[in-house]
C-alpha cells in the first residue's frame, strides 16, 4: 500500500512573506519537495485548500492583533508538527521595536482614524502563544536550512541548525575578521550561525538578523563596540533590529538606553 | 435574481493577506470592496530615531518578495537628502540589481501566481503534471533572477551589499561574467515566456485608466526619471506628495491613494509600458509586437504578457551591464549627512514606489513617508472588480468569483507591502 503523504499547511502572521518565499525560491528542489508532501494549506502558493489537521505547519510572522492570538491556537490545534520559519515567528520580528514604546498613544497620535486599526501593543513571538516544536531562526531563513527542517521531519529525524555563533561560518568560509582586521562593528560573535556569513564576505559587519546564539556574552561585544567609539546610542540600535525582543538582545538593548 | 454576494475571505497567490467583497443589488453592482487585513507593521514610526544609513537594510523587511525596490528607493531618497549623486558603475551596478528582482519577481508572478488563473489551475504545481516546460523554463528563469540578486547583494532575499552611496563591495568582473552566459540562455527562455503567455485566452476588458511610471530621458525606468501620466503629470519625486493624497478608509488596513483633484491612477507594468514603449530594447519591443501588443495596452489581464515583455527587457539590460562592466574605483562614494528632506520614486516589479525621508545633520531619521505600489493601485483594483462584475452579471457564481480573483492578481498586489503607511501628522521623537 502506497504510504500517505505529509499534509503540509504554510501559516502567515504578522510578515513580509519572505520565509514562506524562500520555498518558492528553492527553484532546484521545489516540484521535488512537492513530489515528498501534499501541500495542502499554502495561500501563497496554491488556491487549493485541503482541511486540516496537517502533519506539519511552517508558522511565518509574528502576533500582533488580538485575532492573530486567538488564530494561532486553531492552527496549533490542527497541526501535528508546529515549525516557525524565520525572525518574526521566532522573535517577534522588526515589528518588536512597537515594544519598546507605548503603541496605544503612539496609534491615537499617529492615525488619522485610529480607531480603525485594531492592534496589540506587543509584537510576540508565536511561542509565547502556543507550544512550538521547533524554531527556525533567519531575516530571513536561509532555505537550504528549511529543506533540511522538512526534510529531518519527514525522516524523523533532528534537524541541523548548528546553535554556534556567525563567527564560526566566517572562519569557515575563509573570510577575513572585519573587526579586527579593520575594525568594523561586527554582532556576528552573539548572533546564531546559518545565513552562511555573508556580511563579512562582503565587507561588512553582521547585523544580526539570525537572533542570538546559544548563550551569548552580549556584554562583552557591547565592550569591544564601545571601546572602538560606538556611543550608546548606536549599541540600543545595534541590538534593537530584527531581533530586538529576545532575552539577550532586549537586555543589552536597555542596559544601554539613558 | 436581485440580490447577491461575492465574497472571498482569504485571496491566495498574493503576496499577503487580502479578501474581496462585491455587493450585487437589483442588477447593479453596489459596492466592491478589495480588503487588506494585514496585520500594520508600523514602520514609518519605527525608522524614526534610526541612523539613515540603516533605511536600506530595514526597508527591505516591509517586502520579502521585493526588498530590492524598497533599499533603491530609500538609497536615493538618503543621497537626495545630502545632496549627492551617484554615478557610473555604481549606477549601473544598481540597474543591474534591479533586473534581478524583476526578473525573479515578474517570472514568479506570471508563472506560479498568475498563469494557473488562465489555464485552470490552483497553482502551478499541479499545472507543472500538464505543462511540465513551462514550469521548468519559469523555475530556471526565475533562479537567473535570483542569482544576479544573490552574486550583487549577498542573498535573493533582503539582500545585505546595498548601502547609501554605493555597495558594501563591488564585484568584480569575474563574478558577473558567468551570469552572462545564463542570461543568454535567459533571454530566449523570456522570449518564449512572452510567446507562451500570448497564447493564453485573454478575458476581453478594458479601462480608461490614468497611468503613472517614472520616466527617463534615455533608458527605460528603474531607479531615476520624472513622474509621468498619460494626463499631463510630469513632475519630479519631490512633488508626489503636491499630487497625490492617501485617505485613511474603514475596511482595510492600508490608505487609499488618489490623484489630487482626480480619482483613482494606475501603477506598475501597464503604466510603465504605455509611459516608455520607446525605451524598451529593440528586441523586447519586437517581443512585444509578434505579441500583438500595440505600443499602448490598456486590458489589465494582458498585463501577463507585458510583465513578460519587460522580462526579456531586465535580461537583456543585464546583459549589457555585465558586458559593460568595469569595477568602480570604489565600492561606494562618501554621503556625509546634512540637515535636509529627500525624496525618490523608483519602479518595483508592481510599480511605482514612493519614499520621502526628513533627516537631522548628524544623520538621524526624523520623519519617512512610504507608498507603496500596491496602495497606489488598490482604488483602481476597486474600479476594475466593480465595472468587471457589472459587465459579467449573467456568469455563475463560481466562475464569476474566479474572474473576480484573476482580476486582482492582474496587479500582483503585494498585500505585505500596502499595509505600512502611516498618516505622522506630528513630530514626535
Amino acid at each position: 500500500m502506497a504510504m500517505r503523504k505529509a499534509k503540509l499547511a504554510v501559516w502567515k502572521f504578522a510578515s513580509c512573506d519572505g520565509c514562506q518565499l524562500s520555498l518558492l525560491d528553492c527553484e532546484d528542489e521545489l516540484l521535488a519537495v512537492a513530489g515528498a508532501v501534499d501541500m495542502a494549506h499554502f495561500p501563497e502558493a496554491t488556491s487549493a485548500q485541503v482541511k486540516g489537521p496537517y502533519d506539519l505547519s511552517l508558522v511565518e510572522g509574528s502576533i500582533t492583533t488580538p485575532h492573530d492570538a486567538a488564530r494561532i491556537h486553531q492552527v496549533r490545534r490542527a497541526s501535528q508538527t508546529l515549525i516557525t520559519i524565520g525572525a518574526c515567528a521566532t522573535a517577534g520580528g522588526i515589528q518588536a521595536l512597537r515594544n519598546f514604546r507605548n503603541v496605544r498613544e503612539f496609534l491615537g497620535i499617529v492615525y488619522a482614524h485610529p480607531e480603525y486599526i485594531e492592534t496589540l501593543s506587543l509584537s510576540t513571538p508565536i511561542s509565547t502563544h502556543v507550544l512550538v516544536d521547533f524554531e527556525l531562526r533567519g531575516c530571513p531563513i536561509n532555505k537550504h536550512q528549511l529543506l533540511d527542517v522538512i526534510a529531518a521531519f519527514l525522516h524523523k529525524r533532528k534537524p541541523v541548525t548548528p546553535a554556534h555563533s556567525v563567527c564560526l561560518e566566517c572562519k569557515r568560509r575563509g573570510s577575513v575578521c572585519v573587526m579586527v582586521a579593520h575594525g568594523l562593528p561586527c554582532l556576528g560573535p552573539v548572533t546564531h550561525a546559518g545565513c552562511g556569513a555573508i556580511c563579512p564576505a562582503y565587507q561588512r559587519g553582521c547585523y544580526a538578523c539570525f537572533g542570538p546564539m546559544e548563550s551569548p556574552n552580549a556584554p562583552a561585544l557591547a565592550d569591544w563596540l564601545m571601546s572602538h567609539g560606538a556611543g550608546d546610542s548606536a549599541i540600543v540600535r545595534a541590538f534593537r533590529t530584527y531581533n530586538a525582543y529576545t532575552e539577550s538582545f532586549r537586555k543589552e538593548s536597555e542596559a544601554h538606553e539613558r | 435574481m436581485s440580490g447577491r454576494t461575492i465574497k472571498v475571505d482569504y485571496l491566495s497567490r498574493v503576496e499577503g493577506e487580502g479578501s474581496l467583497f462585491v455587493r450585487i443589488k437589483d442588477e447593479q453592482v453596489v459596492d466592491a470592496q478589495f480588503k487588506i487585513f494585514e496585520p500594520p507593521r508600523f514602520f514609518e514610526a519605527f525608522l524614526r530615531g534610526r541612523h539613515f544609513t540603516e533605511a536600506p537594510d530595514i526597508t527591505a523587511r516591509i517586502c520579502g518578495i521585493c526588498p530590492v525596490a524598497y533599499q533603491m528607493s530609500a538609497v536615493h531618497a538618503m543621497e537626495d537628502a545630502c545632496g549627492v549623486k551617484v554615478e557610473g558603475p555604481l549606477r549601473e551596478l544598481r540597474r543591474l540589481l534591479y533586473c534581478g528582482e524583476w526578473i525573479e519577481s515578474h517570472v514568479l508572478h506570471i508563472s506560479m501566481l498568475h498563469a494557473p488563473d488562465f489555464l485552470g489551475y490552483p497553482d502551478a504545481i499541479r499545472m507543472a503534471a500538464d505543462h511540465p516546460e513551462a514550469v521548468q523554463r519559469a523555475l530556471t528563469l526565475k533562479k537567473i533572477g535570483n542569482e544576479i540578486v544573490t552574486v550583487l547583494g549577498g542573498r535573493e532575499i533582503h539582500p545585505i551589499n546595498v548601502k547609501v552611496g554605493g555597495f558594501h563591495r563591488a564585484p568584480r568582473a569575474r563574478e558577473l561574467a558567468p551570469l552572462s552566459e545564463r542570461l543568454k540562455w535567459g533571454l530566449d527562455a523570456a522570449l518564449e515566456t512572452v510567446r507562451w503567455t500570448a497564447a493564453l485566452e485573454i478575458p476581453d476588458f478594458s479601462g480608461d485608466y490614468e497611468f503613472v511610471a517614472l520616466r527617463h530621458s534615455d533608458e527605460y525606468p528603474f531607479n531615476e526619471g520624472k513622474l509621468v501620466s498619460d494626463r499631463g503629470l510630469d513632475i519630479p519625486s519631490r512633488e508626489y506628495d503636491h499630487h497625490f493624497v492617501e485617505e485613511h478608509v474603514e475596511r482595510t488596513h492600508a490608505l487609499h491613494s488618489i490623484r489630487m483633484g482626480g480619482g483613482a491612477y494606475m501603477v506598475g507594468p501597464l503604466a510603465r509600458y504605455a509611459l516608455n514603449f520607446d525605451r524598451l530594447s529593440p528586441v523586447a519591443q519586437e517581443a512585444a509586437r509578434a505579441a500583438g501588443l500595440g505600443p499602448i495596452c490598456r486590458n489589465p489581464f494582458r498585463s501577463i504578457i507585458v510583465r513578460a515583455v519587460e522580462t526579456v527587457y531586465a535580461c537583456d539590460e543585464a546583459l549589457r551591464i555585465i558586458g559593460d562592466y568595469e569595477p568602480p574605483p570604489s565600492p561606494a562614494i562618501a554621503v556625509p549627512p546634512r540637515a535636509g528632506t529627500g525624496y525618490a520614486c523608483t519602479e518595483a516589479p508592481r510599480g511605482m514606489l514612493y519614499h520621502r525621508y526628513r533627516i537631522d545633520g548628524s544623520g538621524i531619521i526624523r520623519d519617512a513617508k512610504i507608498v507603496p505600489p500596491t496602495a497606489q493601485n488598490q482604488k483602481q483594483i476597486e474600479d476594475d472588480l466593480r465595472r468587471l462584475v457589472q459587465g459579467r452579471l449573467e456568469l455563475p457564481q463560481d466562475q464569476l468569483t474566479r474572474q473576480c480573483e484573476q482580476a486582482i492578481r492582474n496587479y500582483d498586489p503585494c498585500i505585505s507591502c500596502a499595509t505600512h503607511f502611516l498618516r505622522l501628522t506630528i513630530e514626535r521623537l
